[in-house]
């Protein structure tokens, strides 16, 4: 392990250190566990995918009841650009793996490479994202448009509410990804993660996996099903 | 899953990942990426759903496995994970039951 | 904080450490679970407090019908502030965040929880969420929706909603953190020769609790935020003018509430269980049998929330189905009651102020549990649904058995906190002042609830008058127990004596550590025996007074029954 932290074991021993005199200070070491981190990373991202589960739990109730609407609605989203958002986020999944086995290899140039390339990605995917955003919006479908409030069957008001729900929940998930990133460059950079104690990457990775998991599933729901 | 249950302790560190794996699952990936966009233009009626949301539980299979690392964790991770997926399934099964009938019965 | 203990020279407890930051933020940004829970309890209590006032005014102005003491609009902002207040800011994050914060690292033998500086931000957000749904409640136009926020009222009214809406997101995150750490706390943090099936009751509990608070408050995180979205965008989802339907919010509503009342009870049932293995001096009636039957009613109270829309208009299939599920969450909590009095059952019992309470609350929350049979069946539900009759139900339930355990928990681990004793003889008169009071308070709410008295409503016809007015009487009688048992731990504090280590004779590892705890809990790393309430060998001769004597003469004694 790493040399800067303290053993959670070897601490119950060193009772020397329990000696309370003047320089007791509130909290003198963290200890490290990283399966413990690893293991409070996976029950967030429980929660993440639970946070989600309500939504797809809303749009599976809505298909049940506007079987139609949500065909029909589903023939204006544009095919091409998910498939190539799925791709990036796909790819982008790849990336960050990579960097994850070049820091562990300790190749930390590799690494910092790779993690930029995530990064990109995952702009790249925003960006798509706000094309694919402005169309709609520019045919006058959005939230509280009159065009869907007064032209558009209740189910394709429902099936768009949910797009702009479900993408946006999701893209706001990349953007927390990216600046997640851009904290695990900076401490590749200055070492604070490095080969020996790489979970920080590792749980930014996960999050990340988590983000491409979802659009996996979000994908075929909004793009494919017609 | 596999015979690696024996890393019960806070032990990633055996398995040292390589580029090639993840690369090949990579390509896996696009190939049904690829699958899911060419069935959804074929008309198969009922069975649009289920083909779409089998081939979307496989790659989540595989993100989750190779690229989440479930697959080198312990029991303990791979438990939890079922557990939670058991309750999400939960969720939606005997949500269903209100659903059919109500907007199809 | 000017509470300070000195009753021991050979350590520094864990309210004396000197640390980096002086004054209130020595507490306010420290990592101690200690003094974290405490900080959880002063809040907590404090909003309480609020809350209890609500109540009070709503029986006060439920005394005679019409208008007492205030208009119906007012009354309508009045039961929203004490729902809101209560569910919450107490009684969700109750048990779990002040006793769960300091109590599961001295059970397990950890010196904290696994993320200490999560667990502060836990805090932070659960400070900023109580002061922004209190602005909001208090300050900001009445609000009038009810705790439950049904749309599509929520979503028209013209009282502030988005406020409190955004409050209770926050304190819904908080509690998914306080969950997250718990779960891993007891996974990874138990002291070396724990395992998972020798953990005490107590943390077992919040273990599943912890469990629940994870993957049911997303839900209701999203559901709010739909709300928040709906109001401002119109999105559609919930709204039936725009093809949503409320239903569906509904169920999203309850998946996360109905868990919650097992965030709620599973603390408190822990609490019952320690406290009555400690009384009864002996091991806790099958153990693993309880241990297994938290988590089962942690599972099963997972798939039983549209029992709370039996009338929404949902289909007769799902209402059979949920009817179904909701009588198999009687089996593990059954097995809890009837394991509780098997553990009495030759044992020496002690009846301290705890015990009593605990002996209350397993009575109290046994009718609360049982009528809930008659809501969970659809027939009878109908019939009772949104009348004072379900009021009585879940306050028998809350009031009856949690509270109550909180208020146990209070005094149980009251010594051990502070260091001090309490007055014994002043807690007894208040826990049966207690168990008078919400008799009293709650009883006939059950009788005018079957005659068809609705909730919620301001006034009420003439034949429901003796009732309402008994009602009242027993919220002074419950008011004045809950407070002459909050002064007397006051009191407590500033003048009892010095309470020793272990002054119950307990045998959980908390009590194997002077009191207060110092800074990093244990002096010396604990063994943990494999049974946690292993009392062989135990000589209740040794305890008299609350006090631990051990003297030659009962040695002696002790050698010649040996």
């Amino acid at each position: 392990m790493g040399t800067t932290t303290v053993d959670a074991h070897g601490h119950s021993n060193n009772h020397a250190g329990h000696g309370y005199g003047d320089n007791d200070q509130l909290y003198v070491h963290f200890h490290r566990d990283d399966y413990g981190s690893k293991f409070g990373m996976w029950l967030f991202l429980f929660t993440e995918v639970l946070l989600f589960g309500g939504l797809f739990v809303l749009y599976y109730g809505y298909r049940i009841a506007y079987p139609q609407d949500y065909h029909n609605a589903a023939m204006e989203l544009n095919i091409v650009m998910g498939a190539v958002n799925t791709l990036v986020l796909l790819t982008s999944s790849l990336t960050m793996v990579l960097s994850i086995v070049a820091l562990r290899r300790e190749n930390i140039k590799t690494s910092l490479l790779y993690l930029a390339i995530t990064f990109g990605f995952g702009a790249t995917f925003c960006v798509n994202k706000y094309f694919e955003w402005s169309a709609k919006i520019h045919h006058g479908i959005y939230p509280g448009s009159l065009e869907l409030q007064e032209t558009r069957p209740a189910g394709e008001v429902v099936f768009f509410g949910l797009y702009y729900l479900m993408t946006g929940l999701h893209t706001f998930h990349v953007i927390v990804g990216m600046v997640v990133m851009v904290f695990c460059y900076i401490f590749i950079k200055t070492g604070t993660i490095n080969s020996n104690k790489y979970i920080v990457l590792e749980n930014a990775g996960l999050y990340w996996h988590l983000v491409d998991l979802i659009w996996i599933f979000l994908f075929p729901l909004f793009y494919l099903l017609h | 899953m596999s015979g690696h249950n024996e890393n019960t302790s806070v032990d990633t560190h055996e398995h040292l990942p390589s580029y090639g794996k993840n690369v090949m699952i990579w390509l896996v990936l696009v190939a049904l990426t690829a699958l899911t966009v060419t069935v959804a233009s074929i008309n198969l009626g009922d069975y649009t759903f289920f083909f779409a949301m089998l081939i979307a539980s496989i790659k989540a299979m595989l993100v989750i496995n190779i690229f989440m690392h479930i697959k080198y964790d312990d029991l303990l991770m791979k438990g939890i994970l079922v557990a939670c997926g058991f309750i999400f399934m939960i969720i939606f099964v005997i949500y269903s039951f209100d659903l059919f009938n109500t907007y199809t019965g | 904080m000017s509470i300070s203990t000195t009753t021991n020279n050979n350590y520094t407890n864990f309210f004396q450490v000197k640390t980096k930051h002086k004054g209130l933020l020595a507490w306010l940004l420290t990592t101690d679970h200690k003094r974290i829970g405490i900080m959880y309890l002063v809040s907590i209590l404090t909003f309480f407090l609020v809350g209890l006032t609500f109540a009070f005014l709503m029986r006060l102005e439920m005394l005679t019908p019409g208008p007492t003491i205030v208009d119906a609009q007012t009354y309508n902002s009045f039961f929203t502030l004490h729902g809101m207040i209560m569910v919450f800011l107490f009684i969700i994050p109750g048990i779990p965040a002040v006793f769960g914060n300091i109590f599961i690292p001295l059970q397990i033998g950890a010196e904290d929880v696994a993320f200490p500086r999560l667990n502060l931000l836990s805090y932070h957000l659960y400070l900023i969420g109580a002061f922004l749904a209190l602005y909001s409640l208090i300050f900001q136009t009445h609000i009038d929706t009810g705790w439950t926020f049904y749309v599509p009222y929520s979503l028209r009214t013209g009282t502030d909603v988005t406020l409190t809406l955004l409050a209770a997101f926050i304190l819904g995150f908080s509690s998914i953190l306080t969950g997250l750490n718990f779960v891993t706390t007891c996974h990874r943090m138990r002291v070396k020769g724990m395992k998972m099936f020798e953990m005490p009751l107590f943390t077992w509990a919040l273990y599943s609790t912890a469990w629940i608070q994870v993957v049911a408050t997303p839900i209701i995180g999203i559901t709010i935020v739909l709300v928040l979205l709906e109001r401002t965008f119109k999105f559609g989802i919930f709204d039936p003018t725009l093809g949503g339907d409320p239903v569906l919010y509904q169920h999203l509503f309850w998946i996360y509430s109905h868990p919650a009342v097992y965030i709620m009870a599973i603390p408190a049932f822990g609490i019952i269980s320690d406290v009555v293995a400690t009384f009864s001096r002996k091991s806790v009636f099958g153990y693993k049998v309880m241990a297994y039957s938290t988590l089962a009613i942690a599972v099963i109270g997972y798939m039983v929330w549209a029992h709370h829309m039996f009338t929404s208009g949902m289909s007769d299939t799902a209402r059979t189905v949920f009817s179904f599920l909701t009588f198999f969450v009687a089996i593990p909590t059954g097995v809890k009651v009837f394991n509780w009095v098997a553990t009495l059952w030759r044992g020496t019992i002690v009846l301290s102020s705890p015990m009593l309470m605990a002996l209350s609350a397993i009575f109290l929350f046994s009718i609360g549990g049982l009528t809930g049979l008659h809501l969970g069946a659809i027939s009878t539900d109908i019939h009772l649904h949104d009348t004072y009759f379900v009021i009585a139900h879940f306050h028998y339930v809350i009031i009856g058995g949690i509270l109550s355990m909180f208020i146990a928990g209070m005094h149980y681990w009251f010594p051990k906190i502070f260091g001090k004793m309490h007055n014994e003889k002043v807690a007894k008169v208040g826990v049966v002042l207690y168990f008078i009071g919400a008799n009293v308070l709650y009883f006939p709410m059950f009788i005018m609830g079957y005659m068809g008295m609705p909730r919620r409503y301001f006034d009420y016809l003439p034949e429901y008058q003796i009732y309402h007015q008994i009602s009242t009487v027993g919220s002074w009688i419950l008011i004045t127990a809950i407070l002459l048992m909050f002064i007397n731990l006051l009191i407590g504090i500033i003048k009892g004596k010095p309470a020793g280590p272990n002054p119950w004779g307990a045998k959980t590892l908390e009590w194997t550590m002077p009191s207060p705890p110092p800074l990093l809990n244990f002096i010396e790393t604990p063994v943990p025996s494999h049974d946690p309430y292993d009392y062989h060998g135990h000589d209740e001769r040794n305890f008299k007074n609350g006090k631990f004597i051990k003297n030659e003469e009962n040695d002696i004694i002790n050698q010649e029954n040996s």
